[in-house]
């Protein structure tokens, strides 16, 4: 790859993943997120990109009888995340997550970003109401809710939402920021401030995105992943990817082909 | 034109069809209106004709007085006085229990054939007939535990009967939480009980809790496993007060009084020949069937209160 000029923040190295079914839903994925740089993960429906994105913080493990094989490191304390030996709230508590559909809390706005320092056991307020700000700036929501911090966060616009969803996973300085399909419950005018945060938040933090819509991928990220079936096709430079692909499968999926 | 007239024929092929549709629509709405009818005027009857019969005896006396021979004389003080006790044990025993029970099924039991048993039995529970709790109860609280025929064994009895209702409730509204909600908490890196305080709990305590006064509801009408366990049937003292005006200000006498409550001071006056006392029954029956209606009608004022902001 031509422009790797960041450390890797993360790696999946020959990661296997079964659901509690039998079904083989990742086959030998072995790839790289780099500091402070967003991956996309483009692919057909049933691909496996969600199910991937999902390892990154044990979500499957909610559910009885899916099983890792493989590992997924961190650095640059090259933790094994998927490790049995590792809790799956210390991994959920650095890499933080935002839904395909915005799912606030049944709580107040300010609560909602709260939430993530609460679970961490903080009390002082002061500390919690700098940080709530700083998340709802961080998610470009300030000036929208400063006036009402305690309404009911089901008020809002769902685009309003899903970027009180983001404030809520950055109150609590996430490494890495997961983000399945992040726009797609949303209108074109809130996806472009979702996608333009997502831009900006790269200056903070390493970003792995799902994403149904290629042209999303082509303009936020810097590097993607195609997959098919389970299996990593390709993955490279965004520009690469979609100028002058490696593989016929990609190119086939990004000219509209197939899929 | 045999393509029209094919059409017209089919036109009104449909239309005789659909005449005949409606009209099986139109008698269904009238046996479903009849059928509710039918529950429902019952009920109204039988509440107007108690309400008739016992008005003579709606006044504060009434609720004041002890039994006594004189059936003018004779009221329901310390029926419902036991009621109430006994009601507050209930709702000590079941409530915390039923809960527990109902989040951990839903939350941390793993899901086998053996939880599968296990809902099944619970669910079952709930429909064993109250005087079999009657007898388990003067088993095991009145012989075997040494409660005696007590409040305390009273209120544990009814608990028992309403354990299954307060976790079944307690299950189903838990399970009305989107699965998004929960790993909307735990990414935020949560654990298990944190999801479950901050926000299973918090939600589902409308639906909890109307699953809990319906359950009580259930319970203050129950006679049979109350007769079983040996309620008194005349009882011309109070148990003694659960707060005390001396340090620790609570005292637990009165779980070991003995005791009688409102359905079973009903049917001690039913039973007797004089039509007189017949009156106190329909009066204390209209008191039982107001005091169910609000305890329902506060259940759903409550669920519409709680769930008036949450919507998923």
């Amino acid at each position: 790859m031509a422009t790797i000029t960041s450390p890797v923040k993360a790696e999946s190295r020959d990661l296997n993943f079964y659901y509690s079914s039998g079904h083989k839903a990742l086959k030998g994925i072995s790839m790289a997120l780099y500091e402070k740089r967003i991956t996309a993960l483009i692919g057909p429906s049933g691909c496996g990109k969600s199910t991937f994105l999902r390892c990154f913080n044990r979500m499957h493990d909610l559910y009885p009888g899916n099983k890792y094989d493989g590992q997924i490191v961190m650095h640059p304390d090259n933790t094994n995340i998927l490790d049995s030996g590792v809790d799956p709230i210390e991994v959920r508590m650095r890499i933080s997550m935002v839904f395909q559909k915005p799912n606030p809390f049944p709580k107040s706005i300010y609560e909602n970003v709260a939430y993530g320092l609460r679970v961490r056991g903080e009390r002082n307020k002061r500390v919690v109401d700098d940080k709530v700000e700083e998340a709802l700036k961080g998610a470009a929501l300030w000036d929208e809710v400063k006036n009402r911090l305690h309404d009911l966060a089901f008020n809002l616009s769902g685009g309003q939402q899903q970027r009180l969803c983001i404030a809520r996973a950055l109150a609590t300085d996430p490494e890495i920021m997961l983000f399945d399909e992040p726009t797609s419950a949303l209108d074109p005018i809130a996806t472009a401030s979702i996608e333009e945060l997502m831009s900006e938040l790269r200056n903070k933090l390493t970003i792995l995105v799902v994403t149904h819509n290629m042209q999303q991928a082509a303009r936020v990220s810097d590097y993607t992943a195609y997959m098919y079936l389970g299996e990593l096709i390709e993955y490279d430079d965004t520009d690469k990817i979609f100028t002058n692909p490696g593989r016929k499968e990609t190119e086939d999926y990004i000219t509209g082909k197939f899929g | 034109m045999t393509t029209q007239a094919s059409v017209l024929a089919n036109l009104a092929e449909v239309r005789a069809m659909i005449r005949k549709h409606k009209r099986n629509d139109f008698i269904f709405s009238i046996i479903g209106l009849l059928a509710l009818m039918l529950g429902l005027l019952t009920l109204f009857t039988l509440f107007i004709d108690l309400v008739a019969t016992g008005y003579p005896r709606f006044s504060l006396d009434f609720l004041t007085n002890y039994p006594s021979r004189k059936a003018a004389h004779a009221g329901l003080l310390s029926a419902w006085v036991g009621s109430l006790l006994v009601m507050l044990v209930t709702f000590i025993s079941a409530v915390p229990m039923g809960v527990a029970a109902g989040v951990y099924l839903e939350e941390y039991a793993p899901k086998n054939w053996f939880s599968d048993l296990i809902e099944i039995n619970v669910t079952n529970l709930a429909g064993v007939p109250s005087i079999v709790y009657g007898l388990l109860a003067l088993g095991l609280f009145v012989y075997g535990l040494g409660f005696g025929e007590s409040i305390l064994t009273a209120g544990l009895t009814l608990g028992l009967l309403i354990l299954p209702i307060v976790i079944v409730n307690t299950r189903e509204s838990i399970r009305g939480i989107p699965i998004a909600i929960r790993e909307a908490a735990y990414a935020v890196g949560a654990t298990k009980w944190q999801v479950v305080f901050h926000h299973v709990l918090h939600y589902a305590s409308g639906g909890i809790l109307t699953g809990v006064i319906i359950g009580m509801a259930r319970a203050i009408g129950e006679t049979a496993p109350i007769i079983t366990i040996g309620a008194l049937t005349f009882i011309a003292f109070l148990p003694p007060s659960p707060v005390s005006d001396v340090a620790p200000f609570i005292n637990v006498e009165w779980l070991s009084s003995g005791f009688t409550v409102l359905p079973i001071q009903m049917f001690n006056w039913l039973s007797r020949p004089d039509h007189a006392f017949h009156i106190n029954a329909a009066a204390t029956g209209a008191l039982i069937i107001v005091v169910t209606l609000l305890m329902n009608a506060t259940a759903i004022w409550l669920r519409y209160r709680i769930r008036k902001n949450i919507k998923w």
